[in-house]
């Protein structure tokens, strides 16, 4: 199965990359949107809004085209946030807006940026990604949450509060969480996006 | 809620063919653990949170060793990797990500260029930029006045603590506690706390420095030097706000399993990942 990973300069890719090779995909990183195909498609990425955006925007047409053929899409951490209209990390900024809502400063007492292993809370049971999954501990890196305005959010994180872990819409899967540096758990989850 | 973190530590010296990982004492005497990519799959296995890996060789030639181990380990290891010890040029940096690592650790370019820190943020986002302060203590009399330091009580007299680069070979008159919160405002995601004091001792982490950082610093804060047997990460988790703790010899000699240690935490009450 080739699944294609987008290499939009944000952040590095191998981590996913050698997860897919350990679970026996074949990722091809995808540099020009001209280029995008593939079963699945994976928006990784790391770093900020603002740029993801302007490196992203070329590959809007192309992404949408993948999904009116029913290819899967997987937005992993700043790839989820980008799935949304907007974020306050960059307000000029625009997001693919494949759902509705925005990305906001996590608002707490807590330590910023929010890193390391935290709850998973699956709140719609019938998303394929947490088939067999009855929750447990994956791994965050972020500061910012994303904030959804319609009924997207198939799992949630305790932050002082319950925040935005995962999303699903159609054939469009965000994970606010690392599932390619998740562990165990992490790679169940991956290997239902490639089951789907 | 956010579990506490346990992260061993693999320093490596690569000077042999495919690296060795070794353990100081004091950042002094040498004994051999075994080679990095096996420990490293080993920790994964057995539970770990995340794995260091410090280069403690770290010559330009030998750079493309650490390279080769991070690529063997990021093929069958699925938690964060840091690489730290002599990178001092965003180039640098690249090279281990581009083999796989997630995050670097910087100390002693990050005090000669503070300026590295906003770029590797700026490049590869706040969570991949670790500085790592080497923390030694500087005892002081009840009457001295050290202008411009940040005093901190600890059972053994009150000091300051004073910044070490170069691996503890050298000192830099820079407060160590200070540093902390500047390199938070330049865009470290994290720091890793050394305290030289304690480090190979095995009698337990530096309390009172762990605290006082936590209390300055918004970023989660790693523990490192000390740790000795499983009660001592405890009482540094129960005693401050550290996010994490780092430990090397007590998983190395197989002493304790990772696992066993985080049985233990867990039983005491303290949030870890089972």
């Amino acid at each position: 199965m080739k699944i294609a990973v987008i290499d939009y300069e944000m952040g590095n890719l191998k981590s996913v990359t050698n997860a897919l090779s350990f679970l026996g995909a074949k990722p091809i990183i995808v540099k020009k949107p001209s280029r995008l195909r593939g079963d699945k498609i994976i928006v990784p990425g790391v770093g900020a809004f603002g740029k993801a955006s302007q490196n992203l925007r070329p590959f809007g047409s192309k992404i949408e085209e993948s999904l009116e053929s029913n290819i899967p899409l997987l937005g992993i951490c700043l790839g989820l946030q980008i799935f949304l209209e907007e974020s306050d990390e960059s307000p000029t900024d625009k997001g693919l807006a494949l759902m509705k809502g925005k990305v906001r400063k996590i608002e707490t007492n807590l330590k910023l940026p929010l890193i390391g292993w935290n709850n998973l809370e699956i709140k719609k049971k019938n998303c394929p990604l947490f088939k067999g999954v009855e929750g447990g501990y994956v791994y965050f890196v972020h500061s910012y949450e994303a904030v959804p305005e319609e009924d997207v959010v198939a799992a949630t994180t305790e932050y002082g509060r319950q925040i935005c872990a995962s999303v699903w819409k159609n054939n469009v899967y965000g994970t606010q969480f690392h599932p390619e540096k998740s562990g165990k758990l992490g790679l169940e989850i991956l290997r239902n996006f490639l089951e789907l | 809620m956010l579990c506490r973190r346990i992260i061993p530590c693999l320093d490596c010296d690569l000077a042999v063919p495919g690296g060795r990982v070794v353990k100081g004492v004091e950042f002094k005497k040498i004994r051999y653990a075994g080679v990095p990519w096996i420990l490293a799959e080993r920790y994964y296995k057995e539970g770990a949170d995340e794995i260091v890996f410090l280069d403690i060789t770290a010559s330009h030639e030998r750079r493309e060793t650490m390279t080769k181990v991070i690529k063997k380990t990021s093929e069958r290891v699925f938690v964060p990797l840091t690489v730290g010890g002599g990178i001092s040029t965003v180039k640098d940096a690249r090279k281990v990500f581009n083999a796989g690592a997630d995050k670097v650790s910087i100390n002693t370019a990050a005090i000669e260029n503070p300026h590295l820190i906003s770029e590797l943020a700026e490049y590869y986002g706040t969570q991949a930029c670790v500085v790592a302060i080497d923390a030694k203590r500087r005892y002081i009399n009840n009457h001295e006045k050290v202008a411009d330091k940040i005093i901190v009580d600890t059972p053994q007299g009150s000091c300051w603590y004073e910044c070490s680069i170069y691996g503890g070979r050298k000192f830099t008159g820079v407060d160590a506690i200070k540093w902390a919160t500047i390199v938070e405002e330049l865009g470290a995601g994290e720091i890793l706390l050394t305290s030289m004091d304690k480090d190979g001792r095995k009698d337990g982490y530096d309390i009172a420095l762990s605290k006082k950082v936590c209390e300055k610093v918004k970023i989660p804060v790693i523990a490192s030097g000390g740790c000795g047997k499983p009660e001592h990460i405890y009482e540094v988790f129960n005693k401050s706000m550290v996010s994490a703790a780092l430990a090397a010899s007590i998983f190395h000699y197989e002493s304790y399993s990772i696992l066993e240690v985080k049985e233990m935490l867990s039983k005491k009450g303290i949030l870890i990942r089972l």
